[in-house]
């Protein structure tokens, strides 16, 4: 006799399962953080050092860094950007589908330590001087780019201006520098056509206020990129870049479609496979691949793990180690079957058999993916993460949710005495 | 009811239930360890074709709507003042180029290249330039998680099963990373920074592959109810196990390889050598558990247990 309760449960779990992967579908996808290599956008990794000598870098100078760059990309407007710091030393900065990317490697890298030096190069005014977030980009009467800034003492400025009138003409500048740097001389530059400080206004009269108007060559973009500078800060430290990488977004687009396309034919591939040789089991192991492969993904969005190329092949690649647990249990189940059990005795062997092989073979690269993960950097690190999530969610789908969903139609009887549908022929099995 | 059903279904494959890889153990372990001396051989000779992520330069991925032409891309980077080695063509068509330079360029002749190409192929290529640093550091960092954790992998099976499977385990896990490194060293397929994803991947399989075959190892030792002792003995377990799993083995292998085929096949041309590097240890990986680490296992055992019988003999004859 068929006892009908187990099939309804086994129905109903079906049924409440494949709500609930409905339900999430859109709210994964839409979650899901995508590299840069399949997003398009581009990466650069800095090396840190000592902006002065003696400078320690510490985690104290790192994380300074990394919030200046953080006001700077703000400026840029990128939907989602990357920072972390790598090695004690090195900072990478991930920015997906920024169009600009000459103007946000210049706006990254540049110290944008701002000085007012007199032309012996005497340091008379900088960065601290001004009132933070008010740099503006203006209009001068030739319609002219400018940039204006406020100070934070009209009075110091008034002795800096009285200060350098008193040099005379023609030494009456106040040179305005951008990273001014060792080696450099207003003397030496001055008579370049194209030099290196921003501008050298003359200063005809002391002026007491805390205005200040710079008016170099700029064009507009110029102008707005050195406000943006100004506005976010300097950096506290030196940056070179040691590795870069750009991609461009139709090229992440067709990686992203192309390596989709042949993981979900591989899927296939592994779905009709399970079904042609387990039948029944083959089917039950596929339902359980599914929740496999949500649980997999929500974790995955939950962690706010990024998903890249090689990660969409590991989660491909997990779906295939996933399978194993249930070729081991199915394997099992029917070898007991051969032996001449009834399907009920054969699936509690079966599945008691396989339990340890299975717990073995996962802990052990368990193990291995902790240990990774613990010793690991960057791609290492993340490369571990998904090993990891991948060998626990199958424990709970692959083992008990397969042995739940089997259990459940097993005990209800309706498969009892029907070894095709474990794909056993009935020649196969042991008389006894 | 059967109650030892366990030892009675013994043998029901017709394909392979008679297959017998104790006998041909040597002929493995010439293969195996002639493989090894050709992929050393062959880092001396060959070496290993470090992409930029190893050793320096800029990488630059074109990929057009029409077919190129290798002549053209060269021409563009020699007006350009770039000595340009030679481009690779590849995707449909020849519509993808990869330009490989030796220098690592600065913003200005990125920003100048990628207009300059624009404008010639109407397309915004991929620029990596790198200094090789990053990628040794992720490779040595790499290598120094695979000792630790090899380390840990031998105790936890030592725990579970026992030392010199824990041993043989491993040593077939470095034969599989040591294979893809020798495939990859004499096929000059460029080596980047995704290849130390792929070899940690195939650990992994590698690893849990070896395990369940030990495990049936394990069990039916424990079935036979007598102590084994002599290589005949040992061995005639290890087939008997392998037979059994042999199914399991050549299934879940199958089942990787399904997606990795397909991923060969029709997956983005930047994860190529990702996936080659997979389909070479995935089947490498089934040939180490099943041919080098249980036979390896049988042979180190019996061994061991002689020279401790040799040893109690002499104690008791002194």
């Amino acid at each position: 006799m068929v006892k009908k309760g187990h099939i309804f449960s086994f129905f109903a779990i079906l049924i409440v399962a494949a709500v609930i992967m409905g339900l999430v579908t859109a709210p994964i996808i839409h979650n899901v953080k995508l590299g840069l290599d399949l997003k398009g956008g581009f990466e650069v990794l800095y090396q840190v050092k000592p902006l002065k000598a003696g400078q320690k870098i510490d985690q104290n100078t790192m994380s300074n860094a990394v919030a200046a760059l953080n006001k700077r990309i703000n400026v840029l407007g990128v939907s989602e950007p990357s920072i972390s710091i790598q090695n004690g030393n090195r900072i990478d900065v991930q920015l997906p589908g920024v169009k600009d990317e000459k103007r946000a490697r210049q706006l990254l890298s540049t110290t944008a330590n701002l000085t007012f030096r007199d032309y012996k190069d005497h340091l008379m005014l900088d960065g601290s001087d001004l009132q933070p977030g008010k740099a503006q980009v203006a209009f001068d009467s030739l319609n002219h780019p400018m940039v204006t800034l406020q100070l934070k003492d009209p009075n110091k400025f008034a002795s800096v201006t009285k200060k350098v009138l008193s040099y005379g003409y023609p030494n009456n500048v106040l040179v305005i520098w951008m990273d001014f740097g060792k080696g450099d001389s207003y003397q030496n530059e001055v008579g370049k056509a194209n030099h290196k400080f921003i501008s050298n206004p003359s200063v005809d009269n002391v002026l007491n206020t805390s205005d200040v108007q710079i008016s170099g060559n700029f064009t507009v973009p110029e102008a707005t990129t050195l406000k943006d500078l100004l506005n976010s800060g300097s950096l506290p430290v030196k940056m070179t870049e040691i590795y870069s990488t750009s991609v461009g977004a139709q090229y992440g687009q067709n990686s992203m479609k192309d390596t989709l396309f042949a993981g979900a034919l591989g899927v296939a591939a592994i779905l009709l496979f399970m079904l042609l040789f387990y039948r029944f089991g083959g089917l039950i192991a596929n339902i359980t691949l599914a929740f496999y492969i949500y649980i997999v993904m929500g974790v995955f969005v939950g962690l706010q793990a990024v998903l890249t190329l090689p990660g969409i092949a590991a989660m491909i690649l997990g779906i295939g180690m996933a399978v194993d647990a249930n070729i081991i249990t199915l394997e099992r189940i029917k070898d007991e079957i051969r032996s001449g059990k009834s399907i009920l005795s054969a699936f509690r062997a079966g599945s008691k058999r396989a339990l340890p092989t299975v717990v073995d073979a996962n802990l052990t690269t368990i193990i291995a993916a902790a240990v990774l993960f613990m010793f690991g950097e960057s791609s290492v690190k993340g490369f571990a993460v998904m090993l990891l999530i991948s060998n626990c969610v199958t424990f709970i789908t692959s083992v008990y949710g397969a042995r739940l969903l089997l259990g459940l139609l097993v005990h209800s009887k309706a498969l009892n005495d029907k070894p095709w549908l474990f794909g056993i022929k009935r020649s196969d099995i042991r008389e006894h | 009811m059967n109650t030892n059903s366990n030892m009675n279904y013994k043998h029901y494959n017709k394909f392979y239930g008679h297959l017998d890889f104790m006998k041909y153990r040597n002929v493995f372990f010439i293969f195996s360890s002639a493989l090894i001396i050709l992929g050393i051989l062959s880092l001396f000779v060959f070496k290993l074709n470090l992409g930029i992520d190893f050793s320096s330069g800029t990488r630059i991925d074109i990929q057009g709507s029409q077919p190129m032409s290798v002549a053209k891309v060269a021409r563009v980077f020699t007006d350009m003042g770039y000595n340009a080695e030679t481009p690779v063509l590849a995707g449909n068509q020849n519509s993808m180029a990869t330009v490989r330079l030796n220098q690592e360029l600065n913003q200005g002749q990125i920003a100048q290249i990628k207009s300059v190409i624009q404008k010639q192929f109407g397309v915004n290529p991929n620029v990596n330039t790198v200094s090789p640093q990053v990628g040794r550091d992720l490779a040595k960092n790499g290598l120094y998680a695979l000792i630790i954790a090899s380390i840990f992998i031998i105790v936890y099976v030592w725990i579970r099963f026992e030392f010199l499977q824990g041993l043989t385990a491993v040593l077939a896990l470095i034969h599989d990373a040591f294979f893809i490194v020798t495939v990859f060293s004499l096929f000059h397929i460029e080596v980047n920074i995704l290849f130390i994803s792929a070899v940690l991947t195939i650990v992994g399989y590698s690893i849990n592959d070896t395990i369940v075959t030990f495990d049936r190892v394990r069990e039916n030792i424990k079935l036979s109810r007598k102590r084994l002792t002599t290589l005949q003995e040992l061995g005639d377990v290890v087939n008997l196990s392998i037979r059994e799993t042999l199914t399991r083995s050549v299934n879940t292998v199958l089942t990787v390889l399904f997606p990795v085929i397909f991923l060969l096949i029709f997956g983005s041309e930047s994860i190529r050598t990702f996936t080659i590097a997979l389909l070479v240890g995935l089947i490498c990986g089934v040939y180490s558990s099943i041919c080098i680490a249980c036979p390896l296992w049988a042979v180190m055992k019996s061994r061991y247990l002689a020279s401790r019988k040799e040893k109690r003999t002499v104690r008791t004859e002194s």
